[in-house]
């Protein structure tokens, strides 16, 4: 059968089972935007290319299938390295399409050519340039290969428009050929029995749970490992629903704006075991100081994780499933070194009285007073189904929407945590409620985010893709104010951004959305009954937030985790 | 500058006079012979902020791979880091890191030195020396042309410098590790296997 390129790459994507794909058309990729009308491959027209990635990210977080988008040459492909660079630091599968001018043009400067793969090369885990149709298959069947196996991640294919017009004799391979690339996904034996007795000897164990476990699909395996060791458990900002927050042993999240039992735990542990986590600066803090007296089991799928900041005492390469199953196997096969593990209930006491006397806290005052951010996520995480899919844009609200939801499903919470990309919640959840249709999306974004990509409402709107947006509209770029205000000497440099310029509530009008805004406690509640009646389009609410809040607790940067600071009473000492 | 090897930990120490020590290890990577490879060992070196100290590509007898020899400076970062970097690239088939003591290592040097009528005999002489060649004859200049290993080039420079060198050029080492000189039989006996 005789296929030009560009009916080719589409077939191919069929052949992947992609069903749907997010894009915008443009000149060098006019020829594969053909075949596109035949297809069952549904399209969702973004506005900007860079809505593209982060919808094929949000769709992949939330169903664990490949992300799919597609876009024109030069600009476009610029546009969209922010969210292969976003999906690259989170480990996120995505393959990424981009037209390219005719390979004869290819290096003369022609119109909409950028050096894509060139440009692209360090945020994507491999990118092709195709210049033969007759590859067309092959390359599309490794690139989704390379994203979705080993530590999953971006791809990108580059397309060059004489190549979409050329014609092929169709295929179809039956398995990839790539010699450079074969994941190791099982634990070494000898390492497991290592990381078994370690465990059964250490006296103040912590699992140190990351997004590798979510990408692993290893929550179950994590949850039974959980309840045969009782160890407990911090879960980072990649991992929040990875082990369910109302379970009695999880501490939630450590790091800079942790709270102060997963912080402490970790840091006063004589055992750390990293579970598809990779220490992470914004989680150890200074890293000499970080957790000093822990040995370190570190089981990561990806081998340059082992040793790259902490030096492991036991390395696992492995996906995180099957070695926490191996860790569950070797564990059963010998009841009597089970029996004779340490005591660890003293150290899941000392856990428990430290969650008691430091919770989290804020103060909501009379409920006609200044609104607390803090307030409206509680408020909104009482007030939806328990398995919501939450997306989160970067920021305070981003740290606070992570301290007080209670995740206890996995893959509900979505969020840009490697590379804080500003703007991905829009987006990203329009992506994620296009994956799971049944399921309430509410991204939770602040107002400097938001105007960085609302304008993927309208492809909401158009698309019917009914999202709900809880704006947190405290009319500064809040992290950064908070920065200055504490370590700046309260000197605000380019942060105030206004509360009302632009208003929010018009301009998610006029994107097809319904709006309301929120301006104290009381109408917090009706909003959010009100939003959740409408499902025929987006909704935007805008609330009105106090200026000043600050998000705590809070490691300052360049200090050890036991320097945590609770609460704005702890700012005398800084 | 000078580079010595040091026994046992399998590196070199160049103690040229404005490098202060500097340690080098040979990596010799197999990897698939397509567009942008080298780029992608460049860009990821440059990106994880890690030195080459010299690079050396060519195809191998198998056209398709390449291999490519890179001295790496593990001052910059662990090397079992940079491999594992270096790994991850999907072009890349396969690493060595080679032992100075288990490797046979070359390099060619090319360089045209003053030789006027009084002192061309002695370049002549140096030249024979070191096994060289003579590749090109000027009205007062030579360009002189040797192999061998990198240490052995290091002191040909070194001597050629005092007649004065106009320009020179050295390619970077390749390698390869050494084949056994036992047979497994009799190494076993010997105690020196692993």
């Amino acid at each position: 059968m005789k296929l030009t390129g560009a009916q080719a790459l589409i077939k191919s994507l069929e052949m992947q089972g992609v069903d749907v794909m997010f894009g915008l058309p443009g000149g060098a990729i006019l020829p594969v935007y053909d075949p596109i009308i035949d297809s069952p491959i549904r399209h969702i027209l973004v506005r900007h290319e860079q809505g593209a990635g982060h919808m094929a990210e949000g769709y992949a977080h939330a169903t664990g299938r490949p992300g799919v988008a597609m876009v024109t040459s030069g600009p476009a492909a610029t546009n969209i390295v922010t969210p292969l660079a976003d999906a690259y630091m989170d480990s996120v599968p995505i393959v990424v399409i981009t037209g390219q001018v005719a390979t004869n043009l290819i290096g003369s400067d022609a119109f909409q050519e950028a050096d894509t793969t060139g440009i692209t090369m360090s945020v994507t885990k491999h990118n092709w340039l195709v210049t033969d149709a007759n590859d067309i298959p092959n390359v599309v069947a490794e690139a989704f290969h390379v994203a979705t196996t080993g530590r999953p991640g971006p791809v990108l294919i580059d397309f060059p428009k004489d190549v979409a017009n050329a014609e092929m004799d169709w295929y179809w391979p039956t398995s990839v050929d790539m010699p450079g690339y074969k994941p190791n996904t099982r634990g070494h034996s000898k390492m497991i029995a290592a990381a078994v007795k370690m465990l059964f000897e250490a006296a103040k164990p912590v699992f140190y749970v990351g997004g590798g476990v979510l990408n692993a699909r290893g929550s179950e395996a994590l949850a039974e490992l959980v309840e045969i060791t009782g160890i407990p458990v911090v879960t980072t900002l990649m991992a929040r629903g990875a082990f369910p927050d109302d379970h009695p042993l999880c501490l939630g999240m450590p790091g800079m704006h942790g709270n102060y039992t997963a912080v402490t735990a970790m840091q006063k542990s004589d055992l750390l075991i990293a579970l598809g986590s990779r220490f992470d600066d914004r989680v150890t803090g200074k890293l000499d100081g970080f957790a000093p007296g822990a040995k370190v089991i570190h089981v990561d799928i990806d081998p340059a994780e082992l040793g790259k900041l902490r030096r492991p005492d036991v390395p696992i390469v492995g996906d995180c499933r099957s070695v926490i199953e191996d860790i569950i196997r070797a564990i059963k096969a010998d009841p009597d070194a089970y029996q004779q593990r340490t005591d660890i209930s003293d150290w899941v006491k000392t856990v428990k009285q430290w969650q008691e006397k430091y919770p989290l806290k804020y103060e909501q005052p009379a409920l006609s007073g200044v609104l607390k951010p803090q307030y409206v996520i509680e408020k909104l995480r009482d007030a939806v189904p328990s398995d919501t899919i939450v997306v989160s844009g970067v920021g305070q609200h981003q740290m606070w929407a992570s301290q007080y939801w209670k995740f206890n499903y996995p893959y509900t919470w979505i969020n840009s945590g490697g590379l804080g990309t500003m703007g991905f919640a829009v987006p990203a959840a329009i992506g994620a409620k296009v994956g799971k249709p049944d399921r309430t999306v509410w991204a939770i974004d602040g107002d400097g985010c938001f105007q960085m990509t609302a304008q993927e409402l309208v492809t909401a709107s158009m698309e019917r893709i009914p999202i709900k947006v809880a704006l947190l509209n405290n009319s500064y770029l809040g992290m950064v104010r908070q920065w200055q205000e504490m370590f700046y000497g309260e000197r605000y440099s380019e942060v105030y951004l206004s509360p009302d310029l632009p208003d929010y509530v018009k301009w998610a009008e006029a994107m097809g959305c319904a709006s309301f805004r929120v301006e104290n406690a009381e109408e917090v509640g009706p909003a959010i009954e009100k939003a959740n009646e409408i499902n025929d389009r987006p909704v935007v609410i805008e609330f009105r937030t106090d200026s000043s809040e600050k998000v705590f607790p809070m490691v300052p940067a360049g200090v050890t985790n036991d320097n945590i600071i609770l609460g704005p009473e702890g700012l005398n000492g800084i | 500058m000078s580079i010595s090897y040091i026994p046992g930990n399998g590196s070199y120490i160049d103690a040229s006079e404005n490098a202060g020590v500097i340690h080098h290890h040979v990596l010799s990577v197999l990897v698939e012979n397509r567009a942008g490879v080298l780029a992608r060992i460049a860009q990821l070196f440059s990106r994880r902020g890690y030195n080459i100290f010299s690079l050396a590509v060519a195809p191998t007898d198998d056209s398709r791979f390449s291999r490519i020899t890179i001295v790496v400076d593990v001052d910059s970062a662990p090397l079992e880091q940079i491999t594992k970097q270096l790994h991850k690239l999907i072009n890349v088939i396969k690493i060595s890191e080679l032992d100075p003591a288990d490797s046979v290592e070359c390099e060619l040097l090319v360089a045209t030195v003053n030789a006027d009528i009084s002192s061309r005999g002695h370049v002549m002489e140096l030249v024979a020396l070191f096994d060289g060649k003579i590749i090109d004859v000027g009205v007062d200049k030579l360009t002189v042309l040797a192999t061998g290993e990198p240490s052995k080039l290091d002191d040909f420079s070194e001597l050629l410098s005092s007649f004065g060198i106009v320009e020179l050029q050295r390619t970077g080492r390749v390698a390869l590790a050494k084949l056994e000189r036992q047979s497994n039989k009799l190494k076993n006996t010997t105690g020196r296997a692993g």
